[in-house]
C-alpha cells in the first residue's frame, strides 16, 4: 500500500459516523455519562498502559464513541489494552466510567463480531467445566491435605451452566473466533 | 464477644498458585481469633468475564453474594479482584433496580434471589477496621524492628472509589501502610507507589505489564526496601513469580523479595518460616530472614 492510500485511508468520512451510536451505549451500566466527556485528556495522561502503549489511548475512544465511530472501535484489539485499574474512573473531572466504556466496547465485540482473545476462552471453559478459571492439578489437591488446609469448596457446575445459558455466553462461546496477542 | 467470623472466598488464583497466600492468612486469622468459614460451594468471582459478558459476571457474582446471604455471613476475600468484582457486584445491585431486576431474572433459574444482605470485604478491611490496630499490636511478640520495606496495594482495593466506602485514600492509600508499620518494620515511600501492576491484560499482551513492572520494581529499589508487600495474587505473582523473567529481559538485576502482608504480619507474631511457607517464593528472603532471626 503506498503512503498515500494509507493517508486517504485514515480520513474519517461522513457516512462512517452514526450520531446514534452514542445513544444506545449511554443505556448500558458503566458507559451514562460519555456525552459529559469534554476531551481533558487527564484519562489518557494518567492511564498507565498508555505509558507504554502506542495504540491504547482512553481519551480517544471516548471521542470516537461521541462521534458513532462504532466499526473502527471495535475492530480496534487496543481496545483489549485497558487493565481496568480504575485510574482514570476516579480522576475524571466529568465523573466519565472511561473504563466503563472500554468494557461496554468489549462487550460488544463479543457480542457482534463473535470475536475475543484467546485467553478469554480459556478462563470462561475452564469455569464452565471445573467452577475455577484455571485448572487445578489433582496433585495440588493432594498437596492441599497434607499441609492441612481445608478441601476446596466444590464447583457448583450445575448452578455455573444455567448461568452460561440463561445469559447467552453458552452460545456465544460455541461460534467465537479468538485471536492471540494484541500489540503494545 | 464472640468472635468474628467470615465466609472465606478464596478465589481461582490462590488455590492454583499461591497457597503461601491462604496458609499464612489463615494462620494469622487464627492467632486474631477470627474465625473462617468455607463457602459452599463455588464459582469464579466473575472478574475475567467482565470483559466478555458483563451480564454473565454480574449473575456469577450475584450467585456467590446469594450463597453467602444464605449462611448469614459476611465475605472476606484474599484477592484484590475478587474484592473489586463482588463489592462492586453487591453495591450495583443494590442501587440500580433494572439490572438487579434482570440479574434476579437470571438467578431465578437456580432458585436463588438476590437482596444485598451481605457485605463483602477485603482482608485488609478486616484487620484495620474490625479487629482493629490494638489487638493486632498486641498480637506482636517479635517486632521487625529496623526491617525497611515498601507496600504496593494495588488496585481493585482502593478504586473505584464511589464503590470501596472503607476509610482509605485511593490516591494515597495508606490503610496497608499502617498495618506494616503495627510489625515494626518501617515502611517506605516511593515514586508511583498506586501504579497499577498490569497483571490483568499479561493473557492478551506481555510487553506493557513487563515494563509497567520494572518500573515498579526500579522505584522500590531505589529507596533501598529490602521487601515488597502486597495484598493481592495478581500483583504478588506479577512482580515475584515473573521478576527472573523481567530481569532477564531488560538485563536488569532487582533481586526484591516479594511478600504477602500476612506472610509480614506472620513473622511478627513468631511463625517460622517454614510455617508461612516463606520457601515458596520465588526471589528468595533470605537476607531479611537472617536479618530478623540473627
Amino acid at each position: 500500500m503506498s503512503e498515500t492510500q494509507e493517508h486517504v485511508l485514515n480520513i474519517i468520512e461522513a457516512e462512517e459516523m452514526n450520531p446514534k451510536f452514542k445513544y444506545e451505549l449511554i443505556k448500558k451500566h458503566g458507559a451514562e455519562k460519555l456525552l459529559l466527556c469534554f476531551q481533558c485528556g487527564t484519562c489518557t495522561a494518567d492511564c498507565p498502559i498508555s505509558r507504554f502503549s502506542d495504540f491504547y489511548r482512553p481519551r480517544k475512544i471516548a471521542r470516537m464513541v461521541q462521534l458513532g465511530l462504532k466499526d473502527r472501535l471495535l475492530s480496534d484489539d487496543a481496545l483489549w489494552l485497558c487493565s481496568t485499574c480504575f485510574t482514570c474512573v476516579d480522576r475524571c473531572p466529568q465523573n466519565v466510567e472511561i473504563a466503563g466504556i472500554a468494557r461496554v466496547l468489549r462487550n460488544m465485540v463479543v457480542k457482534e463480531r463473535s470475536a475475543m482473545p484467546l485467553v478469554f476462552e480459556e478462563l470462561a471453559l475452564n469455569l464452565l467445566q471445573t467452577g475455577y478459571v484455571y485448572k487445578i492439578p489433582e496433585s495440588r489437591l493432594r498437596r492441599r491435605e497434607q499441609r492441612g488446609l481445608p478441601l476446596l469448596p466444590k464447583p457448583n457446575l450445575e448452578h455455573i451452566s444455567k448461568i452460561f445459558e440463561v445469559t447467552g455466553f453458552s452460545r456465544t462461546l460455541k461460534n467465537v473466533k479468538t485471536f492471540g496477542k494484541v500489540k503494545s | 464477644m464472640s468472635e468474628p467470623a467470615y465466609l472465606l472466598f478464596l478465589g481461582c488464583v490462590i488455590p492454583y498458585r499461591l497457597s503461601s497466600y491462604e496458609i499464612s492468612a489463615r494462620r494469622v486469622l487464627e492467632e486474631l481469633g477470627v474465625k473462617l468459614l468455607e463457602m459452599p460451594d463455588f464459582n469464579c468471582c466473575g472478574f475475567p468475564m467482565e470483559a466478555t459478558d458483563y451480564e454473565l459476571a454480574l449473575t456469577l457474582a450475584a450467585r456467590s453474594l446469594c450463597s453467602a446471604a444464605q449462611q448469614g455471613l459476611d465475605i472476606v476475600t484474599l484477592c484484590n479482584g475478587c474484592f473489586g468484582t463482588l463489592n462492586k457486584a453487591n453495591k450495583t445491585l443494590k442501587e440500580n433496580n433494572e439490572l438487579r431486576d434482570k440479574i434476579n431474572e437470571n438467578l431465578r433459574e437456580i432458585n436463588m434471589e438476590f437482596k444485598g444482605t451481605t457485605e463483602v470485604k477485603h482482608i485488609v478491611h478486616v484487620l484495620a477496621e474490625d479487629i482493629g490496630f490494638e489487638k493486632i499490636r498486641n498480637s506482636i511478640k517479635r517486632p521487625l524492628a529496623e526491617l525497611h520495606v515498601s507496600q504496593h496495594s494495588g488496585c481493585h482495593l482502593v478504586r473505584p472509589a464511589k464503590y470501596v466506602t472503607h476509610n482509605d485514600d485511593p490516591e494515597n492509600p495508606t490503610m496497608l501502610k499502617k498495618l506494616i508499620r503495627l510489625t515494626g518494620a518501617e515502611c517506605l515511600d516511593y515514586l508511583d507507589e498506586s501504579e497499577c501492576c498490569g497483571n490483568p491484560i499479561i493473557g492478551v499482551n506481555e510487553e506493557i505489564p513487563f515494563q509497567m513492572a520494572r518500573e515498579k520494581l526500579r522505584h522500590v529499589k531505589a529507596v533501598k526496601a529490602q521487601a515488597l508487600i502486597t495484598v493481592c495474587p495478581f500483583c504478588h505473582m506479577m512482580y515475584d513469580l515473573d521478576q527472573p523473567r523481567i530481569e532477564r529481559t531488560f538485563n536488569e538485576k532487582f533481586g526484591i523479595p516479594v511478600l504477602h502482608y500476612t506472610q509480614l504480619l506472620g513473622l511478627a507474631m513468631e511463625y517460622t518460616a517454614e510455617e508461612l511457607m516463606l520457601n515458596q517464593l520465588r526471589v528468595k528472603p533470605t537476607e531479611l530472614l537472617n536479618q530478623i532471626q540473627g
